[in-house]
């Protein structure tokens, strides 16, 4: 391990390395405190400016743009009360209140410190987690990834939108049925191609990707532009008073960080959970530990009710990265959008990645810590100014995005009806994001879509087309019981409700 | 009778299933591929089926939670303008190239949403459009096919 953690660390410290990290913490921030954009957008209208770079290089620009976004969104949180990503939507619960009290440069602070505390302890459980999970995902076989990708969805379904389960896997079915159009991996066959040849390679990830999060948030942002209950109400950005943090604050850091950082990371290795998940859980958690009295500044600009979720996130971002590095299956929609990166670099991620480009492993989990310093050395004291950028008007911010969308896929393709294809995509998944149908399920899907069929087929070829392949492992038995209790849980709770 | 807008998208996914499965019972597959456990129309019938259930349990069961949307509050205008004109950009970017066809995109986007600083306009179109390019193509190594620049000289 220790000779990875060299080789990663080498890679990750290259001049060139280093100053993709800063780009990507720096690029990340600002478009995840763009209201409306999170760290899907931001990675995926990057995915274009990593197209001549080398594999580790583009994935350590990616990851510095997933946290940079990730502490983006919490600015925008804290300053505008509009989360840029659902994940920090907790951190706005005490966050907005004491930026009103005229402490926005402190919430910053508490925040930046958090989310560094919090990215550090989980990067170390990374550190010792990812090695020793992939020698054991070496034991799985097809019908035990098949059954996993089914948990994925499922719980991603569950989990993305309350009481929208239903909506949710419409939207699994969607991104599995457009992962099948074009050539059959196996046979050559094409398949809901309508004799069109640009159809014959399949719909490309980053068209889907752009279609359905950069394009589609941009037409969202437009089509909601006369709402007023959308529109933020906006504090200073020019005054935000001091960002040093006092005794008394840091102790109750020092308290929420730990806990906040273990539960985070659990829930980020959970298929489907992730960030959004680990900040509620972490916010509820701490109400219940601290005391009476601090029980009744939650809401108000408590510094637990700050930290906590700002730290869980962070450590979730890191969790979600042990099942796409280790099992080669992504647990959210980020790092489904990131392993559609890996995957158009040549690099299929699973348990032998460790093994065939452990560079590629280790810069990746080595990147991330790095990420985290350049964030606090650059990103907080650069705040008042970087804040400004929520001034932007959408005048000039929505065309940019369709500007950067529309070139992302003209650069894969040169020809224009892929780019006809994103629009239409895109207008379709306005209207879906309209009436909550969300869209981290389709992409997840989309992404999954191709190895799902392929687990599938290799599982029905070895049990004689026999469904017995479902329960005769006990790894793929437990996965699937796990899948039921969760389909369960949520029929369940629809009844329940309704009675 | 009323139907919400949820179960009405629902009743058009439920379409594109039928749609789909009956495309899928129609892939053709190899002869000697029809039989077995595992062929290419095996996925896309499964997923199919699962179209048609969800889709149906979406209309017919009550709703939990209703998605209001307020249509007063939706800006139609904008959309329409920015989709047509995107569809206008994506139509023309190949016959006059990259460059120019993303500037007056740009400028055109800025104008339809309301902005007049024509000075701020144009810089945010014509220069940034060359400085990305420059970016992408000069720094980056990145091909941008671009047959106009190509023609008068500007790009190799």
């Amino acid at each position: 391990m220790i000779e990875g953690i060299l080789i990663g660390l080498s890679t990750a410290l290259s001049l060139t390395n280093i100053l993709m990290v800063m780009v990507g913490c720096f690029a990340g921030t600002i478009i995840g405190m763009l209201p409306g954009l999170g760290p899907m957008t931001a990675i995926a209208l990057m995915i274009p400016i990593t197209y001549g770079f080398d594999p580790s290089t583009g994935l350590i620009l990616m990851a510095g743009v997933y946290y940079g976004a990730v502490f983006g969104g919490s600015t925008s949180s804290i300053l505008l009360n509009a989360p840029g990503i659902p994940g920090t939507v907790a951190t706005a619960f005490d966050g907005y209140p004491m930026a009103q009290q005229g402490k926005a440069g402190k919430a910053l602070a508490i925040a930046a410190y958090s989310s560094f505390a919090g990215g550090t302890i989980s990067a170390i459980f990374l550190l010792v987690a990812a090695p020793s999970l992939s020698k054991v995902s070496l034991a799985f076989r097809s019908p035990d990834y098949f059954a996993l990708m089914i948990l994925g969805l499922t719980a991603i379904s569950a989990f993305s939108s309350k009481g929208q389960f239903l909506k949710a896997m419409m939207m699994v079915v969607l991104g599995l049925m457009l992962a099948t159009v074009g050539q059959d991996s196996l046979s050559d066959i094409t398949r809901f191609t309508f004799n069109n040849m640009n159809l014959t390679d399949g719909i490309s990830f980053v068209l889907i990707v752009m279609a359905t999060f950069a394009m589609s948030e941009a037409l969202t942002i437009i089509f909601r532009g006369k709402d007023p209950n959308r529109a933020a109400k906006q504090i200073s950005l020019t005054e935000l008073g001091s960002i040093k943090v006092n005794k008394e604050e840091t102790i109750k850091m020092a308290k929420t960080i730990p806990r906040s950082s273990i539960l985070g990371f659990l829930i980020g290795v959970l298929p489907g959970a992730g960030a959004t998940i680990a900040s509620f859980l972490a916010y509820g958690m701490e109400r219940n530990y601290v005391n009476e009295e601090e029980k009744q500044k939650f809401g108000k600009g408590s510094v637990h009710g700050l930290s906590a979720p700002e730290t869980a996130n962070n450590a979730a971002c890191s969790g979600s990265f042990v099942p796409l590095l280790t099992l080669g299956i992504p647990g959210s929609g980020t790092t489904a959008v990131m392993l559609g990166a890996l995957l158009g670099f040549g690099i299929q991620p699973g348990p032998r990645l460790y093994q065939t480009n452990p560079e590629i492993f280790w810069s990746v989990i080595m990147s991330m810590y790095i990420g985290m310093v350049v964030l606090l050395i650059l990103n907080l004291p650069l705040i008042p100014y970087i804040a400004r950028i929520l001034a932007v008007p959408r005048n000039y911010l929505i065309p940019l995005i369709l500007f950067f969308s529309v070139t992302g896929i003209y650069l894969m393709s040169f020809n224009n009806f892929d780019i006809f294809l994103m629009i239409g995509i895109a207008v379709v998944a306005t209207f879906l994001r309209l009436y909550d149908f969300p869209m981290p399920p389709l992409i997840l899907a989309f992404v999954l879509g191709g190895l799902m069929e392929e687990t599938l087929r290799r599982s029905l070829l070895i049990s004689d087309g026999s469904p017995n392949f479902l329960w005769d492992r006990p790894i793929t038995l437990i996965i699937l019981l796990i899948t039921i209790t969760i389909v369960g849980w949520q029929i369940f709770s629809t009844f329940r409700k309704k009675n | 009778m009323r139907i919400s807008p949820t179960k009405f998208i629902s009743l058009l996914f439920l379409a594109l299933s039928v749609f789909y499965l009956y495309t899928a019972y129609n892939i053709q597959v190899f002869a000697f591929d029809e039989n077995a456990p595992f062929n290419a129309r095996t996925f896309p019938i499964y997923l199919g089926w699962a179209g048609i259930i969800l889709s149906s349990l979406k209309i017919i069961l009550p709703e939990k939670v209703t998605t209001e949307v307020n249509h007063k509050h939706l800006d139609y205008k904008s959309i329409i303008y920015l989709i047509i004109i995107s569809l206008i950009y994506a139509a023309v970017i190949l016959k006059i190239g990259y460059f120019i066809s993303t500037s007056l995109f740009l400028f055109a986007s800025y104008y339809f949403l309301g902005e007049r600083r024509w000075g701020l306009m144009f810089i945010l179109s014509f220069p940034f459009v060359a400085a990305f390019m420059y970016l992408l193509h000069g720094l980056l190594n990145i091909y941008l096919r671009d047959p106009f620049l190509k023609y008068i000289g500007v790009m190799g």
